[in-house]
């Protein structure tokens, strides 16, 4: 009897739970070997593209660490493969079931296993770089300080990898960043105008130009425009910095984790 | 004297009274937009004439009416002087031309714990005699009066707890409401139905997909019919001299892991010609046979008569969400002719029947597998049209690849059911496009290209324009014949709907949902 009243009062309890607001388990109930291996095919499919085949990073942040800075627990980091994360380029897996969602989140946690990365070079002369000898601070924020043209970087630590931050420093068109889409153009009247893309539509295009002024065209006023896809206005830094100056700046930009 | 007697009394009679002869004969009335695309033949042509290629330039707006949050796909009626639209999520409300004021209502409470793939939308309302009638998000069908929006039927078509929803509007033909169902991500059973409008109660239904033993049932491997899909969520079109509705279908359940489905899956991504009074399916075009990229066939089936290889014929045109234009026999249901519409690496043609020729290895895969059209398609619910000023078809088209992703599909009633998912293309720009095809073979005459993929349908008129949408907020015109663009409106909002034209006091009108508003366009002094 009691067993029935129990079992009447937990379906009572689930008719009362709507959708999306299920309950997450705290720990991750797919752990077998067997979703262990589903979990790596999935993580290779649908996030090595951005966090690395071994999950070190990239474009994405470092999953190969003890500790993720958005995911403390299991169910935190099933929350954020399930939703992604708002405002930065993580989107939700909605093409993933829970099950599936659990054995991605069961691989990442072995992949914090690995040993934390380990950034040679010194941050403090890093900053010095960045603002002098580099010039970064042109284009670049830190803190609210610094220019508008490129990425804003007080966070950019806790999303980009050492690798990855020194690739884009070397050969900054490989990376260049969703949002910061070079354009030119030529107006009819002959004026020459480039910039990063702030919007487009069938019939208009507006842009922040080189000296970092919003602009718009019709396009029926331009006689050519051009996206230049993979470029960058950024130089590359391989003739700037020595060795031992980029490592440093690496470690700087490794540092930068906002309030993260 | 008698004859303004008569006149009057037939004014009085007809004012909202949209009978079934009326909307037969829908190309007489210009001044009015009485069911979803304009007239059976679902051409959504206005034989309007007073805004031309010349003066379109002056096209003002003149009023505008803001909806409830959300994404508002609703294709206006306008009947006599009223203007009846949804409104998110399955609210209805008349509106009055001359000013954009509402007149009436309908709100409607919906459960919260709805099951939604793809957004709580609701593409409009069908009228017949002094009834508008909406299918609601949580699957009931609903006959308002149309002079109070007093709820006149509340019928249940469907359990939403299992994932069926209604966001198409309803079909009226003779004295039934025709209405199909959505839920295909869902593993629901789908159909199409018919409801007397006389009482609201259930006239006939047909199961898209058949059970273990009917007809069809072969081509399910195992049970997994049981999960079918085929869908019915946009509105078809009507063939009154053969008494037949034609209604598009949708995916196979799960989307995208076809490996638990073997077989071609029917009625999956098919047209239907069902008879109007019994159900009873006459014939069957299958699109996609054995669809693993969730490739919809609900796009909006066109009916002409015209010539194809040197013959007159009934035809239907149809602009496939799978990257293919056909050309059928609207009798037979025979395939005539077809054509690619967008880029496409899926299929190496279609076959003499129309069955696309596969190219293998291109389903969607564990680690993901390049494939074009992506997901939304070379086309989706938005429609078409037909203009008989220039003889040509328009469609809004998608020029996009996607990565397909098969994952795992387990059944639970009411919970996600698509086996698997996609992503763009990592550095594409997508882009779309409004082309011009030649209805008898699907050769382009001309093409208007779009910063983006569309998610909006088009109008054509006889005035020779064809007006559209962006998704980055333009309302546009285009000259019929050469699609040069000759005006466009910043709306504010995505344009996620159709157009439409009509008179209000004398005066062609230019209607369009565009963000969280209905504008309304007409030519200033």
């Amino acid at each position: 009897m009691v067993r029935v009243m129990l079992a009447l009062s937990s379906f009572a309890l689930l008719l009362a739970q709507e959708p999306g607001e299920e309950k997450i388990p705290k720990e991750n109930p797919y752990k077998s070997e067997s979703d262990l291996a589903r979990g790596k095919r999935l993580f290779l499919g649908h996030c090595a593209p951005c966090h690395g085949p071994s999950g070190d990073g990239g474009r994405g942040a470092n999953l190969a660490r003890p500790k993720l800075l958005r995911a403390s627990d299991d169910a935190a980091l099933f929350q954020v493969i399930k939703e992604g994360v708002p405002n930065t380029e993580m989107p939700g897996a909605f093409e993933m079931i829970d099950r599936e969602i659990w054995q991605v989140a069961g691989y990442v946690r072995t992949l914090g296993r690995t040993a934390a990365e380990n950034v040679p070079g010194d941050r403090v002369r890093g900053e010095q770089l960045f603002r002098n000898k580099g010039n970064c601070v042109r284009c670049h924020s830190v803190n609210g300080q610094g220019g508008r043209m490129g990425p804003e970087l007080t966070e950019i630590g806790a999303r980009r990898s050492a690798k990855y931050l020194r690739e884009t420093l070397l050969a900054p068109e490989t990376n260049v960043p969703e949002g910061f889409l070079m354009v030119r153009l030529k107006t009819k009247d002959g004026k020459e105008v480039s910039g990063v893309r702030l919007n487009e539509d069938t019939y208009s295009l507006q842009l922040r130009d080189l000296s970092d002024q919003p602009r718009s065209f019709w396009k029926q006023e331009l006689a050519e425009l051009h996206h230049d896809k993979g470029k960058s206005p950024m130089p590359s830094y391989r003739s700037v910095f020595s060795e031992a100056e980029l490592a440093d700046v690496v470690a700087y930009l490794v540092s930068l984790r906002g309030s993260l | 004297m008698k004859t303004g007697w008569l006149s009057l009394i037939v004014t009085f009679t007809l004012a909202g009274q949209v009978t079934y002869d009326r909307l037969r004969q829908a190309d007489s009335e210009p001044g009015n937009w009485l069911s979803y695309s304009g007239n059976y033949s679902s051409h959504r042509y206005s034989r309007l004439s007073q805004i031309t290629a010349g003066n379109v330039k002056r096209l003002k707006p003149v009023w505008i009416y803001q909806t409830a949050p959300g994404k508002v796909e609703t294709t206006p009626l306008v009947i006599d002087g009223v203007m009846y639209i949804t409104e998110p999520p399955s609210n209805v409300t008349a509106l009055d031309t001359r000013t954009g004021r509402p007149l009436w209502k309908y709100q409607r409470t919906v459960p919260k714990d709805l099951r939604i793939c793809c957004g709580q939308v609701n593409r409009g309302v069908a009228a017949l005699d002094d009834l508008v009638w909406v299918g609601t998000i949580d699957a009931h069908l609903i006959a308002l009066d149309a002079k109070t929006g007093q709820v006149r039927w509340d019928t249940v078509v469907a359990d939403y707890k299992t994932g069926n929803s209604l966001t198409a509007a309803p079909l009226a033909v003779k004295d039934k409401i025709i209405i199909g169902m959505a839920g295909g991500e869902f593993g629901v059973r789908g159909f199409v139905d018919a409801y007397e409008a006389a009482t609201g109660k259930r006239a006939w239904r047909f199961w898209t997909v058949p059970v273990a033993g009917e007809r069809g049932s072969e081509t399910w491997a195992g049970e997994s019919w049981k999960t079918g899909s085929a869908t019915t969520w946009v509105t078809g079109s009507y063939d009154p001299a053969q008494n037949l509705v034609l209604w598009g279908t949708g995916n196979p359940g799960p989307d995208w892991n076809e490996e638990v489905r073997g077989g071609d899956n029917l009625y999956s991504d098919c047209l239907l010609a069902l008879d109007a009074d019994t159900g009873e399916l006459k014939w069957h075009f299958q699109f996609t046979p054995h669809d693993g990229h969730d490739w919809d066939s609900t796009e909006v089936p066109v009916l002409i008569d015209g010539v194809v290889r040197g013959e007159n014929r009934k035809l239907i045109l149809f602009a496939n969400r799978n990257g293919f234009y056909y050309t059928l026999d609207r009798q037979s249901g025979k395939f005539l002719a077809g054509r690619q519409l967008v880029r496409q690496t899926w299929a190496k043609g279609l076959d003499d029947d129309g069955r696309p020729v596969r190219i293998p290895n291109m389903y969607p895969s564990v680690e993901g597998k390049l494939v074009y059209p992506s997901v939304p398609g070379a086309t989706n619910w938005f429609s078409p049209s037909y203009s008989a000023r220039t003889g040509l078809f328009y469609v809004a088209v998608r020029e996009e690849g996607g990565v397909y992703y098969m994952g795992d599909a387990d059944y639970k009633p009411g919970v996600i059911f698509n086996g698997g998912g996609f992503r763009g293309v990592p550095g594409e720009e997508p882009w779309g496009a409004i082309r011009a095809l030649k209805p008898g073979t699907g050769e382009v005459e001309w093409e208007f290209k779009l910063h983006s993929p569309p998610w909006a349908g088009v109008l054509s008129t006889a005035g020779g324009l064809v007006f559209g949408g962006t998704n980055e907020g333009d309302f546009f015109a285009l000259d019929g014949a050469s699609g040069k663009s000759l005006w466009r409106f910043q709306a504010g909002g995505a344009v996620t709907s159709n157009p439409i034209s009509y008179l209000s006091e004398g005066k062609q009108h230019v209607a369009i949902a565009a963000g969280n508003a209905i504008l309304v366009f007409a030519l200033t002094d």
